[in-house]
C-alpha cells in the first residue's frame, strides 16, 4: 500500500509500507527540475548478494612450544595457520611453525624491500634473555609468550592484508613454506603470471 | 594645529544610496572565521552615497589639505604582509584644501564599477573591495575604510555532465563512482552513488568529505592549504560486489564560495569531493575528485530597481537590460572556464610515479586520463613530507607512503587538458598524505598491468601502513 504524504506545495513524499527505501522528490519554485533522487543502480545478483566474501583472510598465531635441541639453545616457536580465499596465496590454507627471529627477518625483509611501513613486532626483551635477571623463567616465561603470541598475531594480519605487502616473496615463504630460504632472491611473488604463462606455454604447446 | 590630539578632530561615516533595497552578505572578516554583514554589489553596479564628516570638538574649525575617497579592490596575500595587490583603484576629490568649520557631508559616485572578482577571506590570502575616505592634514591623514562585499554570478552551464569514473587497485579494489553534475551551484544537491565491483579487502567504512584547497603565490613559492569543510559517514559496514552505495550531499549547509581559478594570477580557491574507505587496519583508500562551485543569482519576488540590475545573472532571460559589463558578469570565465575539463580530469592527493611506469600503464589502458586514488593511514607523522602531485594513472588508487619524498613527474603527456599543481603538505587531518616512494611499486605496477590488464581497469598501489605502528615502532627496542 502507497502512502502519500504532502507537505507544502512543493515536497511530496512517498512511502511504501512493503520497502523500506524513502524517495524524496524535491520541486521548488525555480523550476529548476533537479531532482535529488537517487541515481539508476544495477541490481546485485543473488549469487554477489550471499557467496561468501572475497576478502576472507584469518591468520592466527597459536600453540607456542619451547623446545630443546640436542646441542643448540632453547627457543620457542609458533605455529602460523592461515585460512584464505585471496587468490594472491598459492595455498588457501597452511600451517608453518616460526619462531621470533623469523618474524624479525620478515620484517627486516618487507622494510628493505616494500613500500609499506612495516609494522612494530613485540619487544624483543633484552632484559628477559639474561638468565635469572627477574626471578621468572625470562623469556620462557608463559606470560610474556602468551603476550610475545598476541603482537605477533597482529603484526602478522596488519602485514598479510595489506594490498602493497600481499606480493612480496618473503611474506609467501613465511606463511606457506614449511621452511624459510634465507637465501631466497627478494622480490615480488608473481603466482598469477606464473599460472598464466604455464596455461599460455600449454596451449602454445 | 594638532598637538598631542588637543586639535581638531573628525569622525567619517559613509552612507551609501539604496543601502534599503539592497541585500547585506555575511562575509567572513578575518582568519579567525568572525563574520560581518557588508553591503552587496555585483559586477557593473554604480556605487554612490554620501560621506559625512563630523568634527568632534563644536566650535573649532579643522584645517585640511583636502578630502578624497577611493575605492579599491586589493588581493592581501598574508605572508606578504605589507604588500597589498591593487587591481582596482578609483578615486574621487571630495573637498580641496580648505578649512571645515561645522559638519558636512560630500555625495560621491564610482559609476558601472567594473568588480571582475568576488571578495574572500582563506588561510592566506584575502581579497576585499572597500571604500578609503581621507582627510589629509600636515601631519597625520583622518582614514576610515568601509569595506563593500562583491559577489560573482554565473547562469547555468550549458555543459554539466555527470562524472563517472571506474578506479581501484589492482586485485585488491575495484570501484565505480558517479556523481551526477560536474558544476554545482552553491545550495545545490550532489547525488551520486558508489558501486562495489571487487572487494578483497575488509573495509569498515566509507566516508565523503568536501575539500576546500587554496593556492596562493605563483612560480617556487606556492602555497597550498587544505581545508576539509564537511566531513560524514556513507558506509557502515563491509560492502561485497555488486552493491551499490547512494551519496546525498546538502550544500547549502557548508560555508562554501565559488570555485576561484587563478584570481589576478595570485591565488585559487578550489573544491574536490574525497571519496574514503578505510579498512579493518586502519588503512585509507581515497579517491579525490574536483568539483566546480558557482554562484546563482537569487531570483527575488520584488521587481529589481535600476540601479540593482547589473547584479543579477541572466538565468531565464533577464538580459535585455544588461549593459556590456553585466553582461560580462553573466559568466565569469575564470569561474567557470577550464570546468569542462573537470570530469576528464582531476587534482588528486596522489602518489609519484616514475615515468617509466606511467608510460607503462598509459600503453595497457585506454588513453583516458582517470586520477588515481590514495591509500593512506590516519595520522600523520610529523617526519614526513606530505609532498603529493596529481597523476593520470588511468583506474587507480595511490597509497603514499612516506619513505622518502619523491620527486617524480607527473605524466604530462597522457592528460593534456588536466591541470597537475605540486601539491604540498596537507594540514587538513583527514587527507594526510606521505610521499610515494619509487622503483620498486612501480615495477611491479608495471608487470602486473602488463599482464593483467583489462581494458579499463589498471592498479596502481602505492600504500603507507598503519601510522600508529609507525608510532610505535619508534618506540620499540
Amino acid at each position: 500500500m502507497r502512502k502519500i504524504y504532502h507537505f507544502r506545495r512543493n515536497l511530496v513524499l512517498e512511502t511504501t509500507t512493503t520497502c523500506a527505501e524513502v524517495i524524496l522528490l524535491k520541486m521548488n519554485d525555480d523550476f529548476e527540475n533537479s531532482s535529488i533522487s537517487r541515481l539508476h543502480t544495477k541490481k546485485q545478483s543473488l549469487d554477489d548478494m550471499y557467496s561468501a566474501p572475497a576478502n576472507f583472510l584469518e591468520i592466527d598465531v597459536l600453540n607456542p612450544q619451547t623446545t630443546i635441541v640436542q646441542g643448540k639453545k632453547k627457543f620457542t616457536d609458533y605455529e602460523i595457520r592461515m585460512k584464505t580465499n585471496l587468490p594472491v596465496f598459492k595455498v588457501k590454507e597452511s600451517s608453518v611453525r616460526r619462531r621470533y627471529s623469523d618474524f624479525e627477518w620478515l620484517r627486516n625483509e618487507l622494510e628493505r624491500d616494500s613500500k609499506i611501513i612495516v609494522p612494530p613486532l613485540p619487544s624483543k626483551a633484552w632484559k628477559r634473555q639474561v638468565p635469572f635477571f627477574g626471578g621468572d623463567e625470562g623469556i620462557f616465561e608463559e606470560k610474556f609468550i602468551e603476550e610475545r603470541r598476541k603482537g605477533l598475531e597482529i603484526f602478522v594480519n596488519k602485514i598479510a592484508g595489506h594490498p602493497l605487502a600481499q606480493n612480496e616473496k618473503c611474506l609467501h615463504m613465511f606463511l606457506q613454506e614449511e621452511t624459510i630460504d634465507r637465501n631466497y632472491t627478494p622480490g615480488k611473488d608473481y603466482f598469477k603470471l606464473y599460472v598464466i604463462a604455464l596455461i599460455l606455454f600449454y596451449i602454445s604447446v | 594645529m594638532n598637538f598631542l590630539g588637543f586639535g581638531q578632530t573628525a569622525d567619517i561615516d559613509v552612507v551609501f544610496a539604496d543601502s534599503e533595497n539592497r541585500k547585506y552578505a555575511d562575509c567572513r572578516m578575518d582568519e579567525n572565521g568572525k563574520k560581518e554583514k557588508l553591503l552587496l554589489y555585483y559586477d557593473g553596479e554604480t556605487i554612490s552615497g554620501k560621506v559625512n564628516v563630523t568634527l568632534k570638538k563644536p566650535g573649532t574649525k579643522l584645517e585640511h589639505q583636502g578630502i578624497k575617497i577611493e575605492l579599491i579592490g586589493q588581493i592581501e596575500l598574508f605572508y606578504d604582509r605589507g604588500n597589498h595587490h591593487e587591481f582596482l583603484t578609483q578615486l574621487k576629490e571630495l573637498a580641496r584644501h580648505g578649512d571645515l568649520i561645522k559638519n558636512t557631508s560630500y555625495p560621491f559616485e564610482f559609476p558601472n564599477v567594473e568588480k571582475p572578482y568576488e571578495v574572500y577571506t582563506g588561510s592566506n590570502v584575502r581579497l576585499r573591495y572597500f571604500l578609503r575616505v581621507t582627510i589629509v592634514r600636515r601631519i597625520s591623514d583622518i582614514v576610515r575604510e568601509i569595506d563593500i562585499a562583491v559577489h560573482t554570478l554565473s547562469s547555468y552551464p550549458e555543459m554539466n555532465s555527470p562524472i563517472k569514473m571506474e578506479v581501484g587497485i589492482e586485485d585488491c579494489l575495484h570501484i565505480e563512482f558517479e556523481y551526477n553534475k560536474s558544476k554545482y551551484h552553491l545550495k545545490d544537491v550532489i547525488v551520486g552513488k558508489i558501486y562495489f565491483l571487487l572487494v578483497r579487502i575488509k573495509i569498515k567504512h566509507m566516508e565523503i568529505a568536501i575539500i576546500k584547497r587554496e593556492t596562493t603565490g605563483a612560480g617556487s613559492n606556492v602555497f597550498t592549504e587544505n581545508e576539509t569543510i564537511a566531513k560524514y559517514e556513507i558506509m557502515d559496514g563491509a560492502p561485497v560486489k555488486g552493491e551499490s552505495i547512494p551519496i546525498r550531499v546538502f550544500l547549502a549547509g557548508y560555508d562554501l564560495t565559488p570555485t576561484m581559478r587563478d584570481i589576478n594570477k595570485k591565488f585559487s580557491v578550489r573544491y574536490f569531493l574525497n571519496l574514503v574507505l578505510m579498512d579493518t587496519e586502519d588503512r585509507r583508500y581515497f579517491k579525490q575528485q574536483e568539483i566546480t562551485l558557482w554562484r546563482k543569482s537569487e531570483k527575488t519576488r520584488k521587481s529589481l530597481s535600476n540601479s540593482a540590475i547589473g547584479g543579477t545573472a541572466s538565468t531565464q532571460g533577464s538580459t535585455n537590460n544588461l549593459t556590456q559589463a553585466q553582461q560580462n558578469a553573466t559568466m565569469p570565465t575564470h569561474l567557470v572556464q577550464g570546468a569542462s575539463s573537470i570530469h576528464t580530469s582531476s587534482d588528486i592527493q596522489g602518489s609519484h610515479t616514475s615515468p617509466a611506469s606511467s608510460s607503462n600503464v598509459v600503453s595497457a589502458s585506454a588513453a583516458v586520463d582517470h586520477p588515481n586514488m590514495g591509500l593512506f593511514t590516519e595520522e600523520d607523522s610529523p617526519q614526513h613530507e606530505a609532498q603529493s602531485k596529481t597523476r593520470s594513472n588511468p583506474l587507480a588508487f595511490d597509497t603514499d607512503e612516506d619513505k622518502t619524498p619523491s620527486k617524480e613527474e607527473d605524466d604530462a603527456p597522457l592528460s593534456a587538458s588536466k591541470e597537475q599543481p605540486q601539491q604540498q603538505k596537507s594540514i587538513d587531518e583527514s587527507s594526510s598524505l606521505f610521499d610515494e616512494p619509487s622503483a620498486t611499486i612501480t615495477e611491479q605496477q608495471q608487470s602486473q598491468s602488463n599482464n593483467t590488464a583489462i581494458s579499463n581497469n589498471d592498479g596502481e598501489i602505492e600504500t603507507s601502513a598503519a601510522t600508529a605502528d609507525r608510532e610505535a615502532s619508534t618506540a620499540k627496542d
